[in-house]
């Protein structure tokens, strides 16, 4: 699945997308794996309190499934206006 | 169209006319207008550069408008928000509302803003002398757009 970073989590991360291959059936299963990956992704989960997660553009609770998710976005707080 | 999300900037009045082009049973309409300010702190505000994104950005300010739209008389809504990079001055976001009366035009102006702070998906990063910095969202923004649910 296509996963996208914004704001200070894509620069933690390094890139603002990439392709994931996971068998994860929660968004909290998918951080867990990222998480164990290298260090950025640790740096970057480490406080899910300031994250945010979209699934395909709906912004939802972090137990939510991906099952037939084709798009995860992890971002802060958002601060439009 | 209602909702834009764009890198240049706009002109309010031409908005206003657009909004009420060829009708005479508005009664009302209220204009908003965000601008980058610099609060003047301990390092001058150089540029903001704003992040959105691209897809739910649109997707997000449609789903308020329709909720707007759905609380007041509305006769038409305009919301124009911008992204990239914005001097100090320059316009961010501009709401139209249009109905009959003032009061729901008002009101959902009010609405609007107080859900664009915390559901449209924008980021901002205060460029300064001392580097560049995320601003955070703020607790009154959460407590603003709470008082719409009670």
């Amino acid at each position: 699945m296509r996963v996208l970073y914004f704001a200070w989590v894509r620069e933690r991360i390094g890139v603002p997308r990439e392709e994931v291959e996971t068998g994860a059936e929660t968004v909290a299963g998918l951080i867990e794996e990222l998480r164990g990956r290298e260090e950025r992704y640790a740096l970057a989960f480490s406080d899910l309190s300031a994250l945010r997660v979209a699934v395909d553009q709906e912004v939802v609770d972090f137990d939510a499934p991906l099952a037939a998710a084709r798009e995860v976005a992890f971002f802060p707080p958002m601060t439009g206006g | 169209m209602a909702v834009r999300v764009q890198e240049e900037d706009f002109d309010i009045a031409a908005e206003i006319d657009a909004l009420c082009a060829g009708r005479v049973d508005i009664g009302a309409v209220v204009s908003f207008t965000g601008l980058v300010r610099d609060l003047g702190q301990a390092a001058a505000l150089s540029s903001l550069e704003l992040e959105h994104y691209p897809g739910m950005t649109e997707r997000a300010l449609e789903a308020i408008e329709a909720e707007a739209r759905a609380r007041w008389p509305l006769q038409g809504v305009t919301l124009v928000h911008r992204y990239g990079v914005l001097a100090p001055g320059a316009r961010i976001v501009l709401v139209l509302t249009a109905s009959p009366h003032r009061a729901a035009a008002f009101e959902a102006a009010e609405f609007l803003m107080d859900y664009l702070k915390t559901r449209a998906p924008f980021w901002k990063k205060e460029a300064t002398d001392h580097g560049g910095h995320w601003v955070d969202a703020r607790e009154s923004d959460d407590l603003a757009e709470e008082r719409w649910r009670r």
